[in-house]
């Protein structure tokens, strides 16, 4: 681990590197530079990292109107190499098992696509599963990741790194003499601890088992929609630190010197996401909380093969403002009931 | 309180009890609108009904038939503010008073190691942000009240300006990084405009598309500033400081911080003012006074700043 | 990898028609002439300026017409309003086509074909029926419903009375909602002169127009004897990407701007009925 300082500056070097570091007392993933607060300690950075492949805000394009004429200015995707280091595996599946499936089929999204090919992701087991987490539920394994380019272990003061894909590799071989051969036992025995710890853990054995199939779309009309919407503030705290919540927005900026095309997240849970001139379908949040869980639990898995699109991340259960998350709704309608 | 719940529904006073529900853990309640004396069963008060429950009033007014609430102290303030606005209607609202030690914040809770609210040993140090500021236990509405000593018992506050006074003795250029350090971590996810008591508004400017301002992410570090700071100034002399906004901010902004500065300057300069204080009171910010400061002072300040 | 489904490209405003009062038909060619995409009936584009908005429209002209595309936009919104005080010259974005369009070369080939259209709901089915008259021989009779609230209301009125109602196997049937001394056609609402006309249920029907013409129409035509698979729709919800992933478009699992716009009525049936 003293070393792990010379290998992020060796990366940051030859390549942008993300990680999650602390900045005004809050740990997000954020571009290393030497120097940086870096907390890898830290199982869950307030925002997902979501940021390093589809982020909050990005430009599509410039404009700049001149009488009739339009000068365009296209912004180009993504060319040059990065490291996201330190993802956990939920986050890891987010890609790999979720936004992939939304960005990368047709018609690819050019933008996200780049980021994809040229970012290599470095997937840091959880020795310290946090009471929200329910990863198990959709079956991402917290100890070791297969969604990522490499898998770290921190045991002790030591840091067990292994390649799993050529890019990985590629990453491990930059670092070359910071690293030396280990041996298996150490990693494994990690992993036998966090499966012990996991199944501690409150919603070890939350299931979607019986939401299969779409199971679900019987309870749109449900009576219990409502009382699980009435309280939500329809602000958008859920869908912005969720890994898997892929809604965007196309806006212009006019910058005083011309206009700038952006994308940036959006919130079914907000009032004006489906809002148009003679109105809106989901004119109340009741319409708009449902949407947000049906399409994770009921839609994503019909055009998918069955894929929620949730990895039990938990950010949703500490985050919301008012404490209705996705876990109440598994519980409410149809997945495992409360056990008190 | 349970038992005053069910009466009146029983008896048909009110048509809904809007209260805190048990959640999944032993932190995470959830306000809710309590229809059935069965649904009571998931009714529960303790220190983790920190959510002030006044703005949920705003949509009760529409609804058929009278609404029960639980008020904590400090959320009367809110109720008072709501009505002086003219955005809840208090023929159709009950208000049962409940007495409050202070509430609790589960994250520093966790952080030393205690799991429940029974094994507190010193309250103090894990009460909610907002608490520490408490402005009493005394309810400034209510149709009747459920306290009891230990509730009654004051919380021990410092100056709530102290935090306020450290950053004016920053230099401009200290205070603008400190700010920009804190704004800069803002997702935008409208939790603390969508909680705020005093962000009333049926259509926000900034969801008005035809506002030339509305905006669902931070296109520039000035935008970032600026979407807090309109807030700020909108909800001046209206705000009671009840401290939502920092309570709910995902990335833990203290956004209280630019409110406080506010009623801290308000204070100085009209003289102590409590927004909520009594329904129907002036705020000195709307109301015309021969002796008001003069305007310049601003321009005063700027230059000495 | 193409930015193109999410980077519009320039286009050139080279006439204008004003219709009706509030509706005008913009005529949109590439920079150097000849359309900036190729398009199937029934598909849309999303047209923007930059700093005023970005919105979708069906695409009016047939993809027969060789060199332009024509989009017929009522003036309602921000975006509709600025495009309504343009001048021919004006450069203009475009992104698409999006959608699935009608199935001209599938499920409707070989059929006659009954349009139903109310006010600007005609846009879209403008494209099918020119598609149809440059490739009559696919298709059987053709009979064209269309109302609006007036006269003046009409689209594309003089296209339709010198051109498809003087030609062979199609019967154009025009109505306005109240009536006017210089009109010497059907007053009545469309619903109703759906059910008065009285058609025999051998075809497949295109209907578009508001939501509360839809319904009743969707009632007539049971009455005369049509199923739900029979009719087809074409449906407009908030979008902004165009693509199938921006997320606010969807009926249930079916993204509009991706799996529709258009639709059949037995696959409505099946979606939450949140439209």
């Amino acid at each position: 681990m003293t070393r792990l300082t010379e290998a992020f500056d060796r990366i940051s070097a030859a390549q942008k590197l993300y990680l999650p570091i602390e900045k005004a007392e809050q740990v997000n993933f954020d571009e290393y530079a030497p120097g940086a607060n870096v907390r890898l300690d830290v199982t869950k950075t307030v925002k997902s990292a979501k940021d390093a492949f589809f982020p909050q805000c990005e430009d599509f394009a410039h404009f700049h109107m001149d009488g009739k004429s339009i000068n365009v200015k296209p912004v180009a995707p993504e060319s040059e190499p990065f490291t996201v280091f330190g993802v956990r595996a939920c986050d890891a599946r987010s890609f790999k098992g979720v936004l992939d499936l939304v960005f990368l089929s047709d018609p690819l999204d050019p933008y996200y696509a780049a980021r994809r090919e040229h970012g290599t992701l470095v997937v840091l087991a959880c020795g310290n599963p946090e009471e929200s987490c329910f990863c198990q539920t959709f079956g991402v394994n917290p100890a070791e990741s297969a969604d990522g380019d490499a898998n770290a272990w921190i045991v002790g003061d030591t840091m067990y790194l292994k390649a799993v894909t050529e890019k990985g590799e590629k990453l491990l071989a930059l670092l070359g003499d910071l690293l030396s051969d280990a041996d298996d036992q150490p990693v494994e025995a990690e992993k036998a601890r966090i499966h012990e710890e996991m199944a501690k853990l409150p919603l070890a054995d939350l299931s979607v088992e019986s939401l299969k199939d779409g199971a679900m779309m019987e309870e749109f009309n449900s009576p219990r929609w409502k009382d699980l919407s009435a309280a939500c503030l329809g602000c958008g705290s859920c869908t912005f630190v969720c890994p898997t919540c892929q809604c965007y927005d196309i806006r212009d900026f006019n910058t005083g010197h011309g206009v700038q095309r952006y994308r940036c997240w959006d919130s079914c849970m907000y009032s004006d996401f489906t809002l148009m001139a003679h109105g809106s379908n989901r004119p109340t949040q009741l319409e708009r909380f449902r949407q947000r869980f049906m399409h994770k639990l009921v839609y994503f898995p019909m055009n998918n093969d069955g894929v929620f699109s949730c990895v039990g991340c938990g950010r949703c259960v500490e985050k919301c403002p008012i404490h209705m998350n996705i876990v109440k709704v598994i519980k409410a309608l149809g997945g495992k009931k409360h056990v008190d | 309180m349970l038992n005053v719940a069910r009466e009146k529904l029983a008896s048909g006073e009110v048509k809904r009890v809007l209260g805190w529900e048990k959640g999944e853990f032993w932190y995470d309640l959830t306000p809710a609108f309590f229809e059935t004396e069965e649904s009571l069963n998931g009714f529960v008060y303790n220190g983790f009904s920190g959510a002030n429950l006044s703005k949920y009033l705003i949509k009760a007014r529409d609804w058929e038939g009278k609404t029960l609430v639980f008020l904590k102290p400090c959320d009367t303030l809110s109720f008072n503010q709501l009505l002086t606005e003219h955005r809840i209607d208090r023929e159709k609202v009950y208000v049962v008073g409940a007495g409050c030690k202070g509430m609790l914040d589960y994250n520093k809770m966790k952080k030393l190691g205690i799991r429940k609210e029974a094994d507190v040993t010193d309250r103090q140090a894990v009460l909610l942000g907002k608490c520490l500021a408490c402005k009493g236990k005394t309810f400034y509405a209510f149709d009747e009240v459920i306290d009891d000593e230990e509730a009654q018992k004051p919380i021990e506050v410092e100056d709530r300006f102290n935090e306020v006074k450290k950053i004016e003795a920053l230099s401009p250029e200290e205070r603008f990084a400190f700010w920009r350090s804190q704004l800069s971590k803002c997702i935008r996810c409208n939790a603390c405009r969508n909680v705020c008591p005093a962000c009333s508004c049926v259509k926000c400017v900034f969801d008005n598309p035809n506002s030339g301002v509305a905006s669902k992410a931070n296109p520039d570090d000035f935008e970032e500033n600026l979407f807090h700071i309109i807030r700020a100034f909108h909800v001046a002399g209206r705000c009671t400081d009840c401290g939502e906004c920092s309570r709910v901010c995902p990335q833990g902004i203290p956004l209280h911080l630019l409110n406080r500065k506010f009623i801290k300057d308000i204070d100085e300069l009209y003289g102590d003012y409590q927004a909520g204080l009594e329904p129907g009171s002036r705020a000195p910010l709307v109301n015309f006074d021969k002796n008001d400061p003069d305007p310049k002072i601003v321009m005063e300040r700027g230059e000495n700043a | 990898m193409s930015i193109e489904n999410l980077v519009p490209q320039l286009g050139v405003v080279t006439a204008i028609r004003t219709d009706t009062p509030d509706i005008k038909t913009f005529r949109v060619n590439a920079l150097g002439g000849g359309k900036v995409f190729e398009h199937k009936p029934g598909q849309c584009a999303m047209l923007s300026i930059p700093g005023v908005g970005e919105a979708m429209f069906s695409i009016t002209s047939s993809p027969t017409e060789k060199d332009f595309m024509e989009f017929s936009i009522k003036k309602c919104g921000c975006l509709t309003s600025w495009l309504h005080q343009m001048d021919v010259g004006q450069e203009i974005l475009i992104r698409g086509p999006y959608g699935n369009g009608f199935p001209v070369d599938t499920a409707l080939k070989g059929q006659n074909l009954l349009f139903i259209a109310g006010g600007v709901g005609l846009a879209p089915l403008h494209s099918v029926i020119n598609y149809v008259r440059a490739n009559r021989a696919d298709y059987g009779t053709v009979d064209i419903v269309y109302g609006s609230r007036s006269m003046e209301d009409l689209l594309d009125l003089d296209e339709i009375q010198n051109e498809w109602a003087k030609e062979e196997g199609i019967n154009v049937h025009l109505t306005i909602d109240r009536a006017q001394d210089t009109w010497p056609g059907h007053v009545g609402f469309v619903p109703s002169y759906v059910k008065e006309l009285g058609f025999d249920p051998d075809k497949n029907v295109l209907v578009c127009g508001p939501p509360i013409m839809i319904k009743f129409t969707l009632g007539s035509l049971t009455e005369l004897g049509f199923v739900n698979t029979q009719i087809y729709t074409t449906m407009e919800l908030r979008m902004k990407c165009g693509v199938g992933k921006c997320g606010r478009c969807n009926i249930g699992n079916k993204y509009v701007c991706k799996d529709g716009p258009v639709f059949r009525f037995d696959e409505l049936g099946e979606l939450p009925s949140e439209y």
